[in-house]
């Protein structure tokens, strides 16, 4: 295990907010662990247990197989002796010093390095992350983007063994955002030490995971490989936080092994989708279908045909891919403008899944 | 012909006082800002006591703890071969006393308003605390202290009721401005009194426009 934290640690109330509790246990073998959650989930807490800058009430740290943190022989390693790399909100490159200051502070500050040998590695992450023109500025006169590429390239001066990035993406726009993720396949040919990535943002999260934890409340409610998190979520409420999915409640009404086959009985209307093993006959649960596949049939005639339902039309809005159309229940579906335009006028709808695209989820 | 050796004096207590308080009251307030450590309060309630006890108590406070039959006033004197106690260098600790309170109480706000952020980076990047603070709270401070430090020098400018407690008023030794502005008027010479009055009060208002000055913001640089 590359990344393996059990902390807990208790704030007290203070002034404005609650008592908080945050008691997880990440452990990550991927190259990039994304923490996705709402603001207030404690993922910066969690960014600083690993860094230093926060020390757990319990429980231990160990990264690359070296012991950061443990609670119970009082271990702590101070953040310069943890050689993270740690992107903060708003880069906090240091205001008075020029990029290239910037990078040649971290490079006096890490042991080991030959004046040369500096000097190189300068020169390098200064060509490598197209900074070069832009050496002598001070952050005040560098762009958000010039910043976060600044900000990268420094981490990476000392080679460091963990890299620890909060919301490196905020106050981005869609086209710089793509570019740092770019950014990220340059920094992999640098580095390849395990990196913690913090974010609200789902797109972001889909880009970039290998592992994904889910965190709310200060734990974490569901944690794996994105696919997985992603195409299997363990609860209902973690369908919800996710927001890719139309969920409805549903009752298994038959099962059928040897055909490969269940019933569930979604409002009233029979759906059949593959067997669900470990399932009981009257077992309760949701149906959860993603919203790009749930398929709206504009020839539309009583729901007779399977996996199909008849919703009233709520609402509809343009969006990215046509239209966006919110029907009862919170069933959202996205079709083109010319669909639209077929069905317009029109109170219900029909909406039809893909068997294989409906995921049962109990109660 | 007016003897300016006052001014004089009380220019060089007032640089060395400010030197002192720049220095030890820069390392006080950076524990205080930065560090949790017991007693704390009580520390910050020592460091605030000068600021509202009357001078004669202070003074008196200074007379007992280096006075020439105590132990510290007996470790200077062996150290530098004279006794502290009404000698310039006593008016020099009057100045200190008077300035270093409110220099470590603004100065402590200061370095509280650098963002923990840039420090803690310069943590992860390997930096010790040391060098933290030379290379990137202190410069970020700077602007703050530096406008602390020139009204440091103009308070310590200032002082009366320790100076005259402890270094006493021996005209051409320990005679400050402040001092011989009081001798003066004791005296009847209401010329000398209102030459050294402006004087001092020129010189004071000069300070304060340049602490002022020190402590605008920066031009904001445009983002490119």
């Amino acid at each position: 295990m590359r990344i393996d934290a059990r902390l807990i640690k208790r704030l007290p109330p203070t002034g404005g907010s609650e008592a908080f509790e945050l008691n997880v246990h990440l452990k990550s073998d991927a190259d990039i662990t994304v923490l996705l959650g709402p603001s207030g989930a404690g993922k910066t807490l969690t960014l600083n247990c690993l860094g230093g800058f926060a020390t757990p009430d319990e429980g231990r740290i160990l990264v690359n197989d070296e012991l950061y943190f443990d609670a119970p022989t009082k271990l702590r390693l101070p953040p310069q002796q943890r050689r993270c790399g740690y992107i903060f909100q708003d880069h906090a490159l240091f205001p008075h010093m020029t990029v290239r200051e910037n990078l040649r502070f971290a490079a006096n500050a890490g042991r080991g390095n030959s004046g040369l040998n500096r000097h190189r590695r300068i020169a390098e992450l200064l060509e490598t992350f197209e900074l070069a023109d832009l050496a002598g500025r001070k952050p005040a006169q560098l762009s958000g983007g010039q910043k976060q590429r600044a900000a990268l390239a420094r981490m990476l001066v000392n080679e460091p063994k963990l890299l620890l990035l909060d919301e490196p993406t905020r106050g981005l726009d869609g086209r710089l955002k793509q570019a740092f993720y770019e950014l990220l396949g340059k920094l992999r040919e640098r580095s390849a030490a395990p990196m913690v990535l913090v974010t609200h943002d789902l797109e972001e999260c889909m880009e970039l995971a290998g592992h994904v934890c889910l965190m709310e409340a200060g734990r974490f409610t569901q944690c794996g490989p994105r696919e997985r998190v992603f195409a299997r979520p363990a609860t209902v409420e973690v369908a919800r936080s996710l927001s890719i999915y139309n969920i409805l409640p549903a009752s298994v009404e038959a099962l059928d092994p040897g055909r490969d086959c269940s019933r569930l009985s979604v409002l009233g209307q029979l759906w059949e989708v593959p067997y669900l093993p470990g399932r009981l006959i009257g077992d309760q649960g949701y149906v959860c279908v993603r919203q790009s596949e749930t398929k709206v049939v504009v020839a539309s005639g009583s729901p007779a045909a399977a996996n199909q339902l008849l919703l009233k039309i709520e609402s509809a809005s343009p969006s990215l891919r046509g239209v966006r159309i919110q029907l009862e229940h919170a069933v959202i579906a996205e079709i083109s403008e010319a669909e639209y335009a077929l069905c317009r006028g029109s109170e219900r709808l029909t909406v039809e899944v893909p068997s294989a695209a409906v995921y049962f989820v109990g109660k | 012909m007016i003897d300016w050796f006052p001014l004089w004096l009380s220019l060089r207590v007032a640089a060395l006082a400010t030197f002192f308080v720049l220095t030890a009251g820069t390392f006080v307030a950076y524990l205080l800002s930065h560090k949790s450590f017991r007693g704390k309060n009580l520390v910050d309630s020592l460091i605030t006591l000068p600021l509202v006890l009357p001078p004669t108590v202070l003074g008196y406070y200074l007379l007992v703890l280096v006075g020439r039959h105590s132990p510290l006033g007996q470790l200077y004197e062996g150290l530098f071969g004279q006794p502290l106690v009404f000698t310039w260098q006593a008016a020099v600790v009057a100045a200190f006393l008077h300035s270093a309170p409110i220099y470590i109480k603004a100065g402590r706000a200061v370095l509280e308003t650098v963002d923990t952020r840039y420090e803690w980076a310069a943590h992860s990047l390997g930096a010790s605390e040391w060098r933290t603070f030379w290379r990137v709270t202190l410069p970020l401070a700077w602007r703050g202290l530096s406008s602390l430090a020139s009204l440091s020098f103009a308070r310590s400018l200032g002082d009366f009721g320790v100076t005259i407690m402890v270094a006493g008023n021996i005209p051409g030794q320990t005679q400050t401005l402040s001092v011989a502005i009081f001798d003066a008027v004791e005296s009847g010479d209401g010329r000398l009194a209102r030459i050294l009055v402006i004087v001092i009060s020129a010189a004071a208002l000069a300070l304060l426009w340049a602490a002022g000055y020190l402590s605008r913001p920066a031009r904001a640089q445009s983002a490119g």
